[in-house]
């Protein structure tokens, strides 16, 4: 970790706040962007810091978004964090506050109303497309058991989720997948 | 499903507000979504599943992190824009913490093979959570004015371009949307 000059920082700040504003589908659907500007383009961060950025935050609790943080820390320390994760949560935030009140105290409208149907397929779509990726990244048949166990044990019980959290990481670490 | 008939709640101050984000985000390894739906809508019920979809949906569809984008548009639901902070900071502030925190031991282990193969096998659960969690959202398409089969369609369509062709959200996300909702503003209008 390092301290990067300001004029970095504000670079890096001003990149992020763009990037808010295409990341639909979450911020994991720009890291490639990410890599780009941080990686190849500027060298503020090796490929091996990149991708531990991303292996943390999804194994520490919390929203996948604070990857774009870890990444920020590592090359720039606190200040680093804080452009990044402001950078890419601004201009979103908003944008996702006056949607909010927008949709809101139009409920009745047609158009509100045929938004919603039309969308609550492609939510439900995106949900599983998004655990298959992540699911196909990893090759090996105990993954695909272990992933498809875990999928119907929260869709038909109410086992608590850290427990199947608990039981994924010891399998993982017995070396079993 | 006499669960369902139970009247919903609400939070009844901003603080209970933010401690509810912040241990909903501290469950939620892997991503929070899965434990957002369960905490929300069926402990502390503050939402209904069609609730849920319906917020979800806005906030897949608007840029930026879908969990973010959810969180502060309950909390503008139940107490205006303070609301809406407060549930952002739970979401954010102490899973920040720990995720710094981590990133500073991590480094250390990351060659250890337990370490690892115990990063596989919560991604493996987190992906199996995540599946998990459409399912148990999918009966909220009965009620769609679109009708089961063309629902059925619609989300077939997203999720082979998506997970099997791999073609970009950018270009699914806008096509199909602008579709399904024509579609469903036309079953909309010949409702009687």
């Amino acid at each position: 970790m390092s301290s990067l000059p300001l004029i970095d920082l504000l670079h890096l700040f001003a990149h992020f706040l763009l990037l808010s504003l295409v990341a639909i589908g979450g911020a994991l659907v720009i890291a490639p962007e990410m890599h780009r500007l941080m990686v190849t383009q500027t060298q503020m961060l090796t490929d091996a810091q990149f991708n531990a950025s991303i292996a943390i935050a999804q194994a520490a609790p919390g929203p996948n978004v604070l990857f774009v943080a870890v990444l920020g820390y590592q090359a720039g320390g606190i200040a680093g964090a804080a452009a990044t994760l402001v950078g890419i949560m601004l201009p979103s935030s908003l944008l996702a506050f006056a949607a909010s009140r927008w949709s809101q105290t139009r409920q009745e409208w047609r158009a509100v109303r045929a938004f919603k149907a039309g969308m609550t397929p492609i939510t439900i779509a995106l949900l599983v497309a998004t655990g298959w990726i992540l699911a196909a990244n990893t090759p090996g048949w105990a993954h695909l058991v272990l992933t498809i166990a875990a999928a119907l044990i929260v869709w038909r019980t109410r086992i608590h989720l850290l427990i199947l959290i608990a039981i994924g990481a010891a399998v993982g670490a017995l070396g079993w997948v | 499903m006499a669960q369902e008939l139970q009247p919903l709640a609400r939070p009844t101050s901003l603080t209970e507000l933010f401690t509810a984000f912040t241990a909903l985000a501290l469950q939620g390894f892997g991503g929070v979504l899965a434990v957002a739906q369960r905490v929300l809508c069926e402990q502390r019920r503050w939402l209904s599943r069609e609730e849920f979809v319906e917020i979800l949906a806005v906030g897949q569809v608007l840029p930026g992190p879908n969990v973010v984008n959810v969180s502060l548009m309950i909390g503008d639901r139940f107490f205006g824009w303070r609301g809406a902070l407060a549930a952002l900071a739970g979401m954010l502030l102490v899973p920040l913490v720990i995720v710094l925190a981590v990133t500073a031991v991590y480094i250390e282990y990351a060659q250890n093979a337990a370490v690892a193969g115990a990063l596989k096998g919560m991604g493996a659960v987190a992906a199996g959570m995540i599946v998990g969690t459409a399912l148990k959202l999918a009966p909220v398409l009965r009620a769609n004015p679109m009708g089961r089969p063309a629902c059925l369609v619609i989300a077939a369509i997203g999720f082979v371009s998506i997970a099997l062709l791999h073609w970009p959200l950018l270009w699914v996300l806008p096509l199909l949307g602008i579709a399904a909702c024509v579609f469903a503003w036309g079953r909309l209008g010949s409702e009687p």
